[in-house]
Order: C-alpha cells, then structure tokens, then sequence
C-alpha cells in the first residue's frame, strides 16, 4: 500500500458489466504465433485479428492498433489507470479518444497484442468486435441520464443491446460492420446517420407512460452517406430487442457480401428503396417474436445509479478563481437535470491523450464524479458528470494542472480529426494535425467564446471514408491530393451545412481547398458571415439558409460562397511558397500513398 | 541448464534486503544523486551516484571506486535507485563486467520502499576500502564494431529499449522494440518471471539466440532489460553500453518507420 491509497476517498465504483474473457488474450497470442509460422493465411489471420480489436497501421504488417470498446461509453477510474499503463507499456505513451467512444492504441506490436488482452480483462474491458464485420461498439449519448431534453435515460437500454450482441453467434460473420446508437434526445443527435438509431419517447396509454424509442434505420456516414429512415411512429421497449434482431437477420441475408465498397446496410436500404426495407422489417419482427422458443427481452438494468459527492477536504483558504474559469465554465459545462450538477467536458486535442493524463483523470474522477465514473462523447472527448457546482472552480484548477482544461469543448473550437496518415492505411493527409492547428488558432482567436460561433461544428476525415465524420459539419472536410504540374499538396474536399439533429441532414459540396489554406478559407467564411448574418444568427443557421436555398442576402447559394473563397484556394508556385506542397506534419514533398484498408475486411 | 539459471537471483526481495541489512551481510549501493542520498536512504545503504560512475567508466577507474564503497569479490551487494531501476542496473552491469558475480537489485524503488515506512535514515556509514580483483566479462559488452560483426546472423537479437516513438522514428536496423516501461509490472522494477516469460516468448526472444540490448545512450534502460532477460533465465545477453549516442556519432546506418506521421498522435 502507498501514501496515497491512504488517502480518504468514496468507495471505489466497480462497474457491473465485466465485458472481457481472459481466454481470448491465450487464443489471440497463440494464433498470432501460428500466423507468423504461416499456418494461416492472411485473410483468415486478419479476420481474426480484427473481430478482436486489432487494426492494421498504416504501411506495416509489424504493427496493429488495438481499438478498446467502452459499451455505452461509460468508462470507469481503474481503467483509466490500466489504460495510462498499457499506452506506455505497448504503445506511443499516449491514447486516443475516437467519435464511437472507443479508445485506440496506436503503433502495438502485433505479438504484444495478447498481453494488452490480458491486461484490459482484469479490469472487464474488452475489444472483442470492436472492428471486423460484427455489431460494433454501441454508443449512447453522454448526456443520457443527465439531459434536459430526454424522456428517459437510455443508457440501461445501450448496456443491454451491447451485452446481447456481444459475441452472439448471429453477429460474428455479417456481410459488413453494423453500428447502433442510442442517444438522449433529437436535439443532441446522432440517431440519423447509423445503421440502426434509437431516441428515447413515450407515450400514454391507458394513463400509463409507455416507455419506447423512435428508431431510424440505414442512415450512415462514407464513402456514401444517408440520413436514417424512422421505422414507424413508436416501438415500445418491448418491442426494441426484437426490432434489432430483425433488422441484423435482414442484413445478414440480403447484404451485399461481394461488393465490399458497397455493403453497408444503407446501400441495400438506398437500392432496395425504403417503404420495401420498412416492410421487410416489420414482417422479420413478427417472423423474430412468433419464433422465439423463449421470451428474448433486453436485460435492462434499471436499478437508479448511486449518486453521492465526494467528500471533499476543502480548504477554505478562500484560494481565488483561477483565470479562465468563467470562459471554460462557458463552454465546456452543461446544467444537468439535476439541481445543482453539471457534466463537465473535456476536449482532447483530436482525441489524443498522454498516459499520465489518463492516469490523473482516475483521480479527478473520484475526486469530482458523484456517480464515479466518466463517459466518452461523440466528438473524441470525455464527459465527467454529477460535478457538484461548488466543485466546479476546484476541478478546473485540477485539470488545468494536467493540461486538460482547454476551453471550448462544446464549440467549433474543438474540431473532429481522423486519424489520418498518423497510422491510418487509407489515409490521404494529415487530418489529425490539421484539427490540431485549427484548435489552436481558433482558440487563440477565442472563438470558442463568440455566442454566434459555439453550435457550429468543423469535422476532417483524411479519405473521403467519413471516419471524421465531414458530412454532419457545419463546415467538412475530407481529404485528397492534387498537383500542380509534377508537383503534389495535400487538398481537401469542403462541404457546409451538414447536421446530425432532427433537421439532419448531409453537407452540400462547395470546393476543394490546399491543405495549407483551410484555416484562412474558414476565416474567410466566418468573415461573410459575419458581414451578412441577421441579428438572431449563428453561424450554423445562416449556412442552413443558403443551403437550403432561403436567403435573401448577397450570399445566397453555395455557389456564392464558392465565387468569395476562389481567390483564396489558387496555388503559388513552388518557389514562392515551397511550404504550401508540405502536408501538416511533414517535411518532406507531398505524395499520396495509401495500403489496403481493413473496414471493408 | 535451465534450472541452473533460473535460480540465478536477479532481483532482492524487500524482506531479504531487511534481514541482510540487519545482519549486516550485504553491502547496499544507493546510485541517486549525492544530494538524494544525503537527504536520506535506506539504513546502512552507501551512495555510488551513476554519474559518478559515468564521468569514467573504464575498468581501472571503476573498480577503485567499487574498492572505495568496500566491496571486494565475496561481498553480496545488492544496488537500488529512484528510476525504475535502470540506473542501479546499469552500475550493477558495470560491478559484474568487472568481474563481480553476487550482485542484484532491489526488488523495487526506494520511493516505494519509502512510501511503506521502511527502515530509511540520513547517517552516511564508515566504510573501509576494499581491494577487488580484475577479471573482465567481456561477453557481457557488446560494441559497436561488435554489432557490425553480428549483424548477418540470424541467431542474434537486437533489442532496442527506448519510448516507441523514438524507436519509429530512428533505430539501429533489424532492431526489435521493448520499451523499459514493458518491463516492469506496478511495484516492482521487472515483472513477475511468469510473465516475463511470455511477453518475450510471444516476441520470440528465446535461449536459441544471443540477444542484446540497447537505449538511448548510457545503457541504464537497456541495462535494465539485460537483467530482465536474465530474470527468466536467458543469460546469453549482452549490453551495447555506449548505445544509440555512440551509434549516431558514428554516423552508422539507421532505420526509420516511414510514410505515416506519428508523432502528430502525441498529446504534449
């Protein structure tokens, strides 16, 4: 025992799910030996490996990058603290926080693989399924249980569905990945761009609430995106399980298991038309409930979660509000339904962590959270909630001391970036530096505190394979290359107007802009705006209007914004500005250069 | 063979450490800075700061200091440090290449050793100097013309230690990568040998090859993964002392992680 386990803490909480199973660490290990002495063949090997969590890296077979599962993105102390071990121990001494509340570890050594196995089941985490073609990691909102706006929490119900699919039989071999969302209400979103999506709602019957979920199917975000269609008007809880198991046996038999590029359940509900996939769902639900021998219901687990605040040794020494802490509590906290209480959000510089951040979030942790844990979000970030108010000026010292007390986590400062050619096979560009370079500009700018800017959102993916998921920004990007003669620049491709709300929909193509231009090209935009905005404004609803073709100003189309930037995307020559054919990240020439990618495995 | 070497004891455990220092039958070398030691050590410890050592370390010199810390070919001493255990397993390498056989380290750190209360004081003890022989253990050393000459042979295992990112971007080629943090489990500076084992049996790293480590640029990380070799018995080990510095001075050829950006994946 050290010093500072002697140190009062609440009593520790476990979680209740113990997703891991020792034995596949053993299995894994024995096949990667089995592997290297060519006893199986690369496609079987990579099959394997993948319904395990381990991911190819760009141009090497030598390494992997092993993506951890956090169902419903709950995540709790401990397993910061083993996380914060194993990225040292195995990776770059960092991890990354992705958009579907996994965590990566990048640049492993595939033997070392088993030994992170190992290490993640002594604290029940796991990255069984978390790629390959099987029911990935099921999201929920991380303000389920806390936000304003929800019917009900819907976390028990994302627990559930993650904990029935999980190595299920049903799920091991499907035609492509499939990928559920809950989340807490329309406003906070997400439920239209995945395969299948679920907003909690009820409804009276009989004077008695009825619990239930809307639930979209076949939208997703890719090389082709699609916004999700709603099934029907309410499907009662009951009804959920045998909805999904539905909707995963129609994919399962009529997917596309040729055509890898285009095998995605959206692309057969886009080919099949929607109203013929609606019935065939509704008539494979009758068919699920008739046929099962017993009741299958989802296991919800609805015993209300312990809610108690730390103690706090305080002293009282009346230590002053650090600076900041008005801007930060602006931007990065949210009011909770409960009195008293906010959910504190911690944005990751494109989601990426030190080890010894990891290892200082356990301890915020306990000492903030009263329910003792944290969530991963949607935007490569992290949510510590039930932070008591007069917690609030203390935790941000604490996190400043870490460097994790950025502002502007819930604004447009904090962009989405992929992975890119930091590791990723398929990427184009540096994605991931770029969102980089955007936060700290934008930051230094303190647009994070500009009210017309804070519900606009920048999302980068390196490949126009949507991992940053480009398509629901405000302003996306995804990237490419283009030359100038003999010579390459990283380039990416812009769309505006994209949102994953009630009003969902996918960004309108404007143009293509130099790596090396972009941040002058959203400067530019913000500057229109600003010039044209009407006084109720922000940025998302005025680029809403032209998009949608409703406004009245000199900037009416995408085409008009388009004429406005031109000038600013032409490229120099190569003796005037040799760094404009840099790609962010690199000194040497651009050059595109992609290995085989692995979603499609 | 295997039996043999299994019982080589690498590392002390802490209870033993007590009682040897209550009998006083080891002599404990504290290798942090003076002003550390002095500020307070394990009771009855002596200070040998690794840069003392470093400022020069060829035989000659070493082994007078060795003699000045009264240790001669039958004392049992056992070294320990602040940093996972890297420095005291480099002076320990260095008491061995000189010849001495009974030396290990201590199963953990002395911040550890300090956070459970253990015997610790400030008093600096009386030593007498000791006169220790010679005998060189050349085939614990490896060089640089050494690693030039091994570098077709299959049966030979370079093993770089330092942090991952270092390694992608620079490293002497057909290097494998174990980072010093791999080595160590949460209190204790090596793993349990069970582990150990698998972890270099999953990597391949077996008796069947003459391994060699290296870091960045003194050999303490690597120093350290020389005992952890031995800690599960695989003592055809060597240690490149002068390591990665030594080789880039040299201009000698090196390999780097091409065509992706990893260092962007950092966070600081």
């Amino acid at each position: 025992m050290t010093t500072s386990n002697l140190k009062q803490t609440a009593k520790p909480v476990k979680p209740k799910i113990n997703w891991a199973r020792t034995e596949e660490a053993d299995n894994f290990a024995e096949t990667v030996k089995l592997y290297r002495q060519g006893k199986y063949d690369d496609a079987s090997f990579r099959r394997y490996r993948l319904q395990h969590g381990a991911y190819g890296t760009r141009m090497t077979s030598d390494y992997a990058m092993v993506r951890i599962k956090l169902p419903a993105g709950e995540i709790y102390p401990h397993q910061f603290e083993k996380l914060s071990q194993l990225s040292e121990q195995y990776s770059i001494g960092n991890a990354h926080f992705t958009t579907r509340e996994s965590v990566q570890l990048h640049w492993v050594i595939l033997e070392d693989v088993s030994e992170i196995l190992r290490s993640l089941a002594e604290v029940g985490m796991t990255t069984r399924e978390a790629c390959g073609n099987s029911v990935r990691n099921v999201l929920c909102s991380p303000l389920a249980g806390v936000c304003s706006e929800e019917k009900f929490d819907s976390t028990p119900y994302a627990l559930a569905t993650a904990k029935f699919f999980l190595r299920n039989p049903m799920t091991q071999a499907l035609p492509r990945k499939f990928k559920f969302t809950f989340t807490c209400c329309e406003k906070h979103g997400m439920a239209r761009i995945v395969d299948v999506g679920l907003i909690p709602q009820t409804r009276e019957v009989d004077g008695e609430i009825q619990r239930g979920f809307k639930i979209f199917l076949g939208g997703g975000l890719g090389n082709k995106s699609f916004v999700g269609h709603q099934l029907e008007e309410f499907t009662p809880e009951d009804d959920v399980l045998y909805t999904s198991i539905a909707v995963v046996r129609l994919f399962d038999r009529l997917g596309d298991r040729v055509n890898l590029a285009r095998n995605r359940m959206r692309y057969l509900v886009n080919e099949m038309g929607w109203e013929k996939f609606q019935n065939l769902v509704l008539k494979e639900r009758a068919v699920v409930r008739a046929t099962q021998s017993v009741i299958t219901r989802l296991k919800v687990d609805k015993t209300p979660i312990e809610i108690r605040r730390p103690i706090q040794i305080t002293d009282e020494s009346g230590e002053s509000t650090p600076d900041g802490f008005a801007r930060w509590l602006k931007t990065n906290t949210v009011k909770q339904k409960q009195s008293d209480f906010r959910s504190v959000f911690i944005t990751l510089e494109a989601g990426d962590v030190t080890s010894n951040q990891l290892n200082a979030l356990a301890d915020i942790i306990r000492d903030f959270s009263a329910e003792g844990k944290a969530r991963a979000g949607y935007v490569q970030n992290l949510a510590i909630r039930y932070v008591h108010e007069d917690d609030l000026s203390r935790l941000y010292s604490r996190l400043l001391q870490v460097g994790l007390a950025k502002s502007g986590a819930l604004t447009m400062t904090a962009p989405i970036g992929c992975s890119g050619t930091t590791s990723c096979n398929l990427a184009l560009t540096n994605s991931h530096r770029l969102a980089k370079e955007i936060q700290r500009k934008f930051l230094s700018l303190k647009f994070d505190e500009d009210d017309d800017l804070m519900d606009s959102s920048i999302k980068i993916s390196g490949c126009p394979n949507s991992c940053g998921q480009h398509g629901i920004a405000t302003i996306g990007f995804f990237g490419g290359g283009a030359r100038v003669g003999k010579d390459m620049y990283a380039n990416y491709q812009m769309s505006l107007g994209g949102r994953s709300d009630d009003e969902t929909m996918l960004g309108q193509i404007c143009l293509r802009v130099p790596a090396k231009r972009v941040i002058p090209v959203i400067l530019k935009i913000i500057e229109l705006f600003k010039q044209h905005k009407k006084p109720d404004d922000t940025l998302k609803s005025w680029i809403h209007r032209i998009v949608n073709g409703n406004e009245d100003s000199d900037i009416k189309s995408i085409n008009d914004i388009k004429s406005a930037l031109e000038s600013l995307v032409v490229p120099p020559t190569k003796e005037d500005d040799p760094d404009f054919y840099l790609d962010y990240g690199s000194d040497t020439s651009y050059h595109t250069k992609t290995g085989k990618g692995e979603c499609a495995a | 063979m295997c039996c043999l070497t299994d019982s080589t004891k690498i590392t002390t455990d802490i209870d033993s450490v007590r009682s040897e220092i209550r009998d006083n039958s080891i002599r404990l070398i504290d290798v942090r800075r003076e002003s550390d030691y002095k500020e307070d050590h394990i009771s009855g410890a002596v200070n040998l700061p690794l840069a003392t050592l470093l400022s020069d370390d060829s035989p000659e010199r070493v082994l007078k200091l060795f003699n000045s810390v009264g240790i001669d070919d039958e004392t049992s001493v056992v070294v320990y440090d602040d940093t996972f255990g890297a420095l005291a397993s480099r002076v320990a390498w260095t008491l061995e290449y000189i010849g001495h056989s009974d030396v290990s380290l201590l199963e953990t750190t002395y911040g550890h050793w300090k956070s459970l209360g253990l015997e610790n004081d400030s008093v600096t003890p009386e030593i007498q100097n000791k006169d220790h022989s010679m005998n060189l253990q050349s085939d614990i050393m490896a060089t640089s013309d050494y690693l030039d000459s091994v570098k077709t042979r299959d049966d030979v295992i370079l093993i770089d230690n330092r942090e991952r990112l270092n390694f992608l971007e620079q490293h002497i080629p057909g290097a494998v990568s174990l980072p010093y943090r791999t080595l160590a489990s949460s209190d204790k500076i090596l793993r349990p040998k069970e582990d150990m084992k698998r972890l270099l049996g999953n990597r391949g790293i077996s008796e069947n090859s003459e391994i060699i480590t290296y870091c960045g640029s003194v050999g303490t990380l690597s120093g350290l993964a020389y005992y952890a070799l031995k800690s599960v018995g695989l003592n055809n080990a060597k240690l490149y002392v002068r390591s990665f510095k030594e080789w880039k001075n040299l201009q000698k050829p090196t390999e780097k992680q091409e065509d992706a950006n990893y260092w962007d994946l950092s966070a600081e």
